[in-house]
């Protein structure tokens, strides 16, 4: 089992790593957070939102910090944590690729390009590709069903897309593809 | 020792019987010698009422209810033994061993299972759903017991006993719905676990092979639920030795 005080949570930048005992400052945002809920422990699911919202993700240490925090069992915030699909466990890509697969979407291809992009990136849907590069993920409708298909490209919504604009898109921003 | 609870008139399959205010439909059965089929309750732990085996039909309505959970009532009419119940709780099971990986011949509890022992006594003799057949992974790091979680069942005896009764909280249920698994901590090796004691009690209560002591083999684990059951009654009455004991 690993050690908050020792390990840093991966991902942390040279601006990150500061005075808080973890080595990492956003734990400070975290701690503030606690201090507020007073360390309530019915507080678990609201403290690992705002884990995950200055994180992007739980990793196991950070779930080891809440854990400590709370005074709760560690299988317990773990079981809790993967109760809900809104949390995710796994840092995200550099770069994040969604492409809607909502009714009007799909009927215009979307999933073509769901598989052009996972073809072309070595990453299934729904994960990250192993370089760390890219994060492909699927949506049911986005509500803008007048632009499908949508892509949502690091948090740019594109309308009208189709598997080569989409493609070029990607490359544009990962690089090369393949 | 007398009980002095109020009592309510009951009955069961038509039988009349006394419940006392407060206790469930279960034990009352129990304490009067009627049978009601069950699996993840567990005298001396709290109730979980997740495996639906322990349901009857309680007259108004013909309404299901898991009888480990459920009060009595007074005037209660329950229904044990009915068509549609014992259809039922056949359906409950072969969703059971459909859902895992019960490969009786070659377990460790086999002949001395609940889940098989249920089986039995509800007439299951086969299922009628696909096997899902799951790939999981037996976790044998500790250096005292074996868990394989193609043997469970998601009773959470374990859970429950492990948090309840010797306070270490060193098990719990990861994901949801077909995908959840009892995890040790973290999700992290068993053996690995800073806060196991390694007292044995979640071993003792697991209903089917999914838990055992190291180096059985076939048919060779014997679990001791009941353990459970002497111990809360030492604890909360303090009477140590059996009270039926001849000493
Ligand atoms: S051996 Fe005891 S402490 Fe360890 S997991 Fe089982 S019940 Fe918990
Ligand atoms: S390991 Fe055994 S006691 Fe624990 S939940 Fe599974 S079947 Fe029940
Ligand atoms: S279906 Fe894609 S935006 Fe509605
Ligand atoms: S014994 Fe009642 S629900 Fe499992």
């Amino acid at each position: 089992m690993s050690d908050t005080r020792t390990r840093r949570v991966a991902g942390a930048t040279d601006s990150q790593q500061g005075d808080h005992p973890s080595g990492d400052n956003r734990f400070d945002l975290v701690d503030k957070h606690l201090k507020r809920a007073r360390y309530e422990q019915d507080q678990l699911i609201e403290t690992l939102h705002v884990a995950q919202d200055v994180f992007g993700y739980l990793s196991e240490d950070i779930l080891i910090y809440v854990a400590r925090a709370l005074r709760l069992p560690p299988s317990m915030v773990y079981g809790v944590a993967t109760f809900y699909h809104l949390f995710t466990f796994d840092p995200p890509g550099d770069h994040s690729c969604t492409v809607c697969t909502g009714t009007a979407c799909f009927v215009k291809g979307a999933d073509d390009i769901v598989q052009a992009v996972s073809d072309t990136y070595s990453v299934p849907a729904g994960e990250t590709s192993e370089d760390g590069s890219l994060t492909l993920k699927t949506a049911r409708c986005l509500g803008s069903c007048g632009l499908a298909p949508v892509v949502v490209f690091d948090g740019n919504v594109l309308g009208h897309q189709d598997t080569e604009s989409t493609l070029e898109l990607v490359a544009g921003a990962v690089g090369g593809g393949g | 020792m007398r009980d002095t609870r109020p009592t309510v008139n009951i009955s069961f399959d038509g039988v009349d019987y006394e419940g006392y205010v407060g206790e469930s439909v279960l034990e009352c059965a129990r304490r009067n010698g009627v049978t009601i089929p069950s699996l993840c309750f567990l005298e001396g732990l709290s109730v979980w009422g997740g495996c639906r085996i322990c349901v009857v039909e309680v007259a108004e309505g013909h309404r299901l209810r898991p009888a480990c959970a459920t009060q009595v009532t007074p005037d209660m009419e329950i229904k044990i033994e009915t068509p549609r119940l014992r259809a039922y709780r056949k359906s409950v099971l072969e969703l059971l061993f459909a859902e895992g990986n019960h490969v009786c011949a070659v377990c460790v509890s086999n002949g001395k299972c609940e889940l098989q022992d249920m089986a039995v006594f509800s007439g299951m003799d086969h299922v009628r759903y696909d096997y899902q057949a799951p790939r999981r992974e037996v976790d044998a790091s500790h250096p005292k017991y074996v868990f394989d979680p193609n043997r469970c069942i998601l009773c959470t005896r374990c859970v429950r006993v492990c948090d309840e009764i010797e306070g270490a909280h060193v098990w719990d249920i990861s994901y949801r719905g077909e995908h959840a698994e009892l995890i040790t901590e973290m999700n992290r090796p068993w053996g690995d676990s800073l806060s196991c004691t390694w007292c044995g009690k979640c071993v003792a209560v697991c209903p089917t092979g999914s838990l055992a002591y190291e180096g059985r083999s076939i048919g060779e684990m014997e679990h001791d639920p009941v353990m459970i059951k002497r111990l809360a009654v030492a604890r909360s009455r303090g009477e140590w030795l059996d009270p039926e004991g001849a000493i």
